[in-house]
This record gives structure tokens, sequence and C-alpha cells, in this order.
């Protein structure tokens, strides 16, 4: 079952719950706006000919720090803004190119309380792109979000031994 | 034994390129990339509620890689400043031309802020054998790259799995 979004706590969260998918047609000012908020200028992110030619792909694809960014926002639209990256880990295994559907899909699978009193849940997260109907894994994240224990709990406000990513 | 040139063998646990970013973290960059990605997150855009949840302005978490992107021209600069040159050493290093990323893992410490002047250093953790890939033939590696404030806090580390390899053909 999916919960609601904004300040999330751990107790409104178990395993097996999803996070609310997004849905997203990337167009080459995705990808290219992309490139640029991570000032990634190589020319496979917008040159055409470049990505045809060099990387044997059929158009620029969507880079790696631009992801991280999508994986972001696809997490904290669920936990609201008091939920704080812990961790992430990618594995890209497709590109997202202009014209495909991407769709993000996360499921919960673990919620624990480490020994400083930080709640975290783990969250495998799946980027897929769609292409005329044909549907393709392009990246998974193992994500660690750290979540209020209750309302008034704060992770942002940890530092030192207290935040334990 | 390894294959590998003593070059590299040598780079493997050694820190590199020590830097500190060339311009200090700002907010338009910011708003830049939750633009680009449509991230309403009310902690970048509303002061009260960064105030109220992380005592003022902080950054994207997942930023962390664009302040040490280079700026694409700067004047006197004679090569291109390359990011995460460990890679491209090695590339050369290797013959392999060509070079995909296929892991990437971040650990966020403490966050960063506007104004932060951020430093890095990369750390080659490890080199494969040669492989056949459906992309070529070529090598996996392993780098580290380290982030530090001013204050020599510890922001966060990534670890970047590259594969460099020959397209076959």
């Amino acid at each position: 079952m999916a919960v609601t979004r904004t300040d999330l706590v751990l107790a409104d969260v178990a395993v097996g719950d999803t996070v609310p998918e997004l849905r997203y047609d990337v167009t080459a000012t995705t990808v290219i706006l992309g490139a640029l908020a991570t000032r990634d200028s190589r020319p496979m992110h917008h040159d055409r000919d470049f990505a045809q030619r060099r990387n044997g792909v059929r158009d620029v694809f969507m880079n790696t720090p631009n992801q991280a960014a999508w994986f972001e926002r696809f997490l904290t639209d669920w936990t609201g803004p008091y939920g704080r990256l812990g961790r992430m880990r990618f594995r890209m295994r497709d590109s997202v190119f202009p014209g495909d559907e991407m769709v993000m899909r996360g499921t919960v699978t673990d919620v624990a309380t480490d020994e400083a009193g930080c709640g975290w849940v783990e969250v495998d997260v799946t980027m897929l792109a769609i292409t005329e109907g044909e549907e393709r894994v392009a990246t998974t994240c193992r994500a660690r979000v750290a979540v209020p224990v209750e309302a008034g709990d704060n992770p942002w406000q940890r530092r030192g031994d207290a935040w334990r990513p | 034994m390894s294959d590998l040139p003593a070059e590299i063998l040598e780079m493997v646990g050694s820190v590199r390129y020590e830097e500190e970013g060339e311009f200090p973290v700002e907010r338009g960059y910011v708003w830049t990339s939750c633009a680009s990605v449509e991230n309403a997150n009310p902690l970048f855009w509303d002061d009260t509620v960064a105030a109220e949840v992380t005592d003022g302005p902080i950054a994207c978490p997942t930023m962390l890689s664009l302040w040490f992107r280079p700026h694409h021209w700067a004047p006197g600069r004679t090569e291109a400043h390359l990011p995460l040159k460990v890679h491209f050493d090695l590339k050369e290093a290797l013959g392999l031309p060509e070079a995909v990323m296929t892991d990437n893992e971040i650990v966020f410490h403490t966050p960063v802020r506007p104004g932060d002047r951020l430093r890095t250093r990369q750390v080659l953790r490890s080199v494969s054998e040669e492989k056949q890939t459906k992309l070529g033939v070529g090598r996996f590696w392993v780098i580290d790259v380290e982030y530090e404030n001013q204050d020599g806090e510890q922001v966060g580390v990534e670890s970047y799995t590259g594969f460099g390899y020959r397209r076959e053909g």
C-alpha cells in the first residue's frame, strides 16, 4: 500500500510498501537540461551524431548525475522535506533516450532504527525506459533514507556519530 | 599474478588530484538542478522550511559531483580540465578509448550549503582483469571520490565503477 508523501514518519512505513509511481515523458530537452544542470558538457549528452557514432546508441542519453537527481526527487516527493538521504547505490543497465517514457517505481525492503536512534528506510527503486511499448530497466537504485522516528524528530539535526549512513 | 602495467598497480590505493572546487557552492545551481527534474521539495524553494528543517538553505545532496565539474573553458587553459581524472588516466594508460560508468554509490554526510568551498580527492580502489562484455573487451575499475568542506568535515564519498573498453569490429 502506498503511503502519503509529506512528513512521512517511520511508523507510516512497512516492508513491502510501494513508493508512488513517477511517470515522465523524456525529450531531448530533458536530457540536455539535465546535462547542463550537472555541468556535463560531454557530447554524448547533447550531440546525437556523436552519441550514435562514438557510443553506438540511438540518441543522446541521460547522464548519471542527472539520474541521481531524479532518484532524489522520487524519494523526497514521498518522504517530504524531513527525509534525508544517507546512501544511494545505482546500477546503470541501459540508457534513457528522448522519446522514452521514464517510469520510476520503488519498494520498501527494510525499516529499522539504528543504535543512535535514527530511523532508516531502505528502498529498491527501478527506473524503466519505455520505447514504443517495449519496457527496459535503465537503472536500479538501492537507497537508504532517514525519516523521523516520530513527529518532532529531525534526521537533518544528526551530526557526527549520531549520523550513520 | 596481475597483468596490469606497473604504473597502474602503483596508482591503486594512492590519493590523487586533491583540489578545491573552482567556485563556491551556489543556490542558482540548486534551482537549476531542481528545475531539471521538477523537484518541488520546499527545502530548496522555501527559506522558512529550510530554516526550520536544515537551519538554512542547503544544496541537493545528489549535486555533490557537480561542484567539481570544471568550467568548459577558462582563460589561459590550454587543455581540457577533466573531472574524475583518474578515470581518464586509466583509459589512456590501458589503451581503452571508450568507457561507461556501470555502478555509482554515494554516501552523504554533513549537508552542503551555499557558500561552502569544497575540496575533493580521488583514490583508485581496484582494476579488474580483462573481460569480454557486449560492449567490447575491457576492464572494470572502482574509483572513490571523497569530498569535504572548508571546515574539514566530510560531506560525502562517491564510488564509481567504470568499464573502459575497445569496440569490436
